[in-house]
């Protein structure tokens, strides 16, 4: 049994001048070229609305538009439960997505809102006052030791290595091999450009990334692929990866048919094998384990880099946090369910975790209860799409945000949530040498970049609207947050007042 | 608009509270008459070391489980009324008390810790009953009204002190009560303010965490708790707990020799959560410092200066001007640069 396709493709034939472009963009064989017939057949049941033929037309003569529903309405049995259904019926397999949640759980973001100064605390204009957004990440002391002589005043205290930001913004692990490695040197670019970092994914360091290492935090995941002393020791920081928003408790899997030679030797692993990181690390089954770790990686890169473990935010995220921060690590990065993901079984990505902004909440009033707030920074992932969230996630008591799926788009990614397949139309979730070829690097690290620049430009606008000249000072304040619409209890796990009080 | 003042004898001469009634009253204008106060250091001598604790109850019932609690927990040398005038300009709204107390020998090694705990488990634990201020030698009396009747209503003027702060109010953003007037106290510590703490939120957080309690319902008394967690927890000089409150922005850091970039780079990583913003100008005292501080982009106004015996601090140059003709030199401090006065003789 077929399914019917959900786009529908309109071309305006008077438009059409039969350059068949779309025939060599399109990946999907939506638009083919029919040589017996000298004409451009249209697949439509192959068409995922990736946009590629849209915007690469030289007479703008394509449309895609969506099918109004085939099916009979029900609001139980969705047109979507019955297409899973039958997709499960045929196949008896695991039904595979990609990017992030597509559930319609309440996005606490949109119910918050910014405080705004009048009269009696004026604002500051940013084009005239400065307004800092610099960030650093990782472990601070309970305070300074001095030693005072008559002359000076000399600091006893020295501190563990931080990262230093220009703006709390990164850009998110996202490995060489669910992206092109253009996609990834694209980032690491204007990650260096704006003095902010990127991270590399579990699927270790291309050589042609070296350059841009000192802006890049490696990643050490659980199939430990291309983890070696080079490559913990070039990066700027290291975070073990636990687990991960988008599929919180399960692994990763990089199909053979991907390992290409590139690939196969920067994760140190045959052509064409399978890359499959275990669900849980295989020596790391209780907390006293992740200590391990984490000092066997300071110290094998000898106390010089901070390092992170990022964990999906689950139900328990701020114990587990805690215990985090107590085995040594400099932060905790926190991916909420929102967050992206190149695959992942649908069931897991839709069902399982809690919001990024109740994670935030959670941890930092937790950590403050414990005492050790100072001791590890709090990095918040998944699903930040503005600097308004970067702003509300910051206020509830993040250090600094990192965007994926955001900084994709940056690149040209349309999410039409195809990565999986391997066939990206822009050259980003891809390792075909032709599609490679449409992203260019100068060109993506400019737009990537530009978000950034975008990004911190409305971050100061926001810090001046409240009279802040620092980000310091939006940290952790909920009181200059007010939620809108949420129940007694969600205003109390968020810490913050309603509107109106 | 709020209106502030301070003078410091620095050779601990005591002087009678006219000198900083005239100068509060030279800046009514910046007043609107929801609250005025004082706090004046060196007016117990006959009971020096015991800390004296000015409390406002609203009723006998508030008193009476205070004097239970603090039965248990202090030693009482002495109590007796605050002694006010009748005035018709301040209706009086409090039963206002003070008590000299020490601490058990038991708790002497920890003693200031042990204080601030006894101090917030009043005002946290016993409702109607307000500790105005804690310190020992001093005493800060405060309420609703115009600094003048204030002053009238506390006899102020009949105290003799060598550290004088005064404050009156034009309040926007919190109501005004006579537990919300300044100055605001913290065993030695002082504050008065005039602006806002945008940052509350973010130093309320960081002070909780280190067991203080802002309950007071106003942004001034993370000022007090900030400079006690500073400088006698954590042992930090003034100029390098002003540096904490008020960094110097990044830029200028950068430029600065080597040691010192570390040393304030160190702070403000630290202290990030210390830092104060908004628009502010504060008067910080204890027993042997006076210190004036403004926001890093000197929003609110401030003003300093010295003749042979008395630094002086106010909102306006005529408060100064008034009560000191023979000043030195009179000038605006840069934003968030300190005024530091210390007492000279122990």
């Amino acid at each position: 049994m077929g399914f019917p396709p959900e786009f529908k493709v309109v071309v305006d034939k008077e438009k059409c001048i039969m350059c068949r472009r779309c025939t060599i963009e399109c990946p999907y064989g939506v638009h083919v070229w029919d040589e017996k017939k000298k004409t451009i057949i249209r697949k439509e049941e192959n068409c995922v609305a990736c946009q590629r033929c849209v915007f690469t037309c030289p007479t703008k003569a394509i449309q895609i538009e969506v099918r109004p529903p085939a099916y009979s309405p029900h609001p139980v049995w969705t047109e979507k439960v019955r297409r899973d259904i039958r997709l499960q019926a045929e196949t008896g397999s695991v039904l595979l997505v990609a990017m992030g949640n597509e559930e319609p759980y309440r996005r606490y973001f949109d119910h918050l809102v910014i405080d705004a100064c009048q009269v009696t605390n004026p604002s500051i204009d940013p084009l005239r006052e400065p307004i800092e957004l610099r960030t650093y990440l990782g472990a601070k002391p309970d305070y300074l030791e001095l030693e005072e002589s008559y002359s000076d005043i000399k600091l006893k205290t020295e501190l563990t290595p931080n990262l230093k930001l220009e703006t709390p913004i990164m850009f998110a692990h996202m490995s060489y091999g669910s992206i092109s490695l253009e996609a990834q040197k694209s980032l690491a670019m204007a990650a260096k450009e704006m003095g902010t970092y990127m991270g590399s994914g579990e699927g270790g360091l291309h050589k042609d990334l070296y350059p841009y290492a000192d802006h890049i935090i490696v990643q050490v995941a659980s199939g430990r692929f291309a983890v070696h002393e080079e490559y913990l020791k070039v990066g700027a920081a290291i975070e073990i990866k636990i687990g991960q928003g988008a599929k919180p408790g399960i692994g990763g899997h990089l199909p053979g048919k991907k390992v290409t030679e590139e690939i196969s030797q920067t994760r140190m692993i045959p052509v064409g094998s399978d890359a499959i990181s275990p669900a849980p690390h295989h020596d790391i089954y209780s907390i006293e384990d992740l200590s391990r770790l984490i000092y066997a990686l300071k110290e094998a890169t000898r106390y010089k880099k901070p390092v992170f473990v990022k964990i999906a935010a689950v139900h328990n995220v701020a114990s587990i946090a805690v215990g985090i921060i107590r085995a040594g690590a400099d932060g905790v990065v926190l991916d909420g369910f929102t967050a992206g993901t190149g695959a992942a079984p649908q069931v897991i990505r839709d069902h399982l975790g809690i919001p990024i902004e109740v994670a935030i909440a959670a941890v930092d009033q937790r950590l403050r209860e414990e005492r050790i707030r100072n001791r590890g920074s709090i990095i918040a992932s998944g699903g930040i799409r503005s600097s308004a969230d970067v702003a509300k996630a910051i206020a509830l008591g993040a250090d600094a945000v990192y965007i994926g799926t955001a900084a994709l788009i940056a690149l040209g990614c349309t999410v039409c949530k195809q990565c999986h397949r391997g066939k990206c139309a822009w050259g980003i979730a891809t390792q075909d040498p032709k599609l490679r070829k449409r992203l260019k690097p100068e060109e993506g690290a400019r737009r990537a970049a530009n978000l950034l620049r975008a990004w911190s430009f409305e971050l100061k606008e926001i810090l001046g609207a409240l009279g802040l000249n620092s980000i310091e000072s939006l940290r952790g304040n909920r009181d200059r947050l007010r939620g809108i619409g949420l129940t007694e209890v969600e205003l109390e796990v968020l810490g913050v007042k309603p509107a109106g009080r | 608009m709020c209106g502030l003042a301070g003078i410091l004898n620095r050779y601990g001469k005591r002087i009678s509270g006219n000198k900083i009634i005239t100068m509060a009253n030279m800046m009514e204008p910046r007043y609107d008459g929801r609250g005025g106060g004082f706090a004046a250091y060196g007016i117990y001598p006959q009971h020096r070391d015991c800390y004296a604790l000015h409390i406002y109850f609203d009723n006998e019932d508030a008193k009476e489980l205070t004097e239970e609690f603090l039965k248990e927990h202090v030693l009482i040398v002495k109590d007796e009324e605050i002694p006010t005038r009748k005035i018709k300009e301040i209706p009086k709204r409090y039963i206002t008390w003070r008590y000299f107390v020490e601490v058990p020998e038991k708790f002497k090694n920890n003693e200031h810790d042990y204080m601030i705990s006894v101090v917030m488990g009043i005002n946290d634990g016993i409702e109607g009953a307000y500790v105005i201020s804690s310190g020992k030698n001093m005493g800060v009396f405060k309420a609703t009204g115009m600094p003048r009747d204030v002053a009238r209503l506390f006899k102020v003027e009949k105290y003799k002190g060598y550290l004088w702060l005064a404050h009156g109010r034009f309040p926007t953003n919190t109501p005004g009560w006579w537990g919300g007037a300044h100055p605001f106290n913290i065993l030695d510590w002082s504050v008065v303010h005039n602006g806002e703490i945008s940052s509350y939120g973010t130093n309320m957080r960081y002070l909780e965490m280190h067991g203080y309690k802002c309950r007071l319902l106003t942004d001034t008394e993370v000022v007090a708790y900030l400079f006690d967690l500073l400088v006698r927890r954590h042992r930090l000089p003034y100029e390098l707990a002003a540096v904490a409150l008020t960094p110097p922005f990044w830029k200028h850091i950068e430029k600065m020799p080597p040691e010192k970039k570390k040393l304030y780079t160190y702070i403000r990583m630290t202290y990030a959560p210390a830092m104060l913003n908004g628009p502010f100008a504060i008067i910080v005292a204890n027993s042997t410092t006076m210190i004036g501080l403004n926001d890093r982009i000197k929003l609110r106004p401030l003003v300093t200066a010295k003749d042979d015996e008395f630094t002086y601090i106010a909102s306006e140059e005529a408060a100064i001007r008034e009560v000191a003709p023979n000043i030195e030199e009179l000038f605006a401090p840069k934003a968030g640069v300190p005024v530091i006065a210390k007492l000279e003789v122990d």
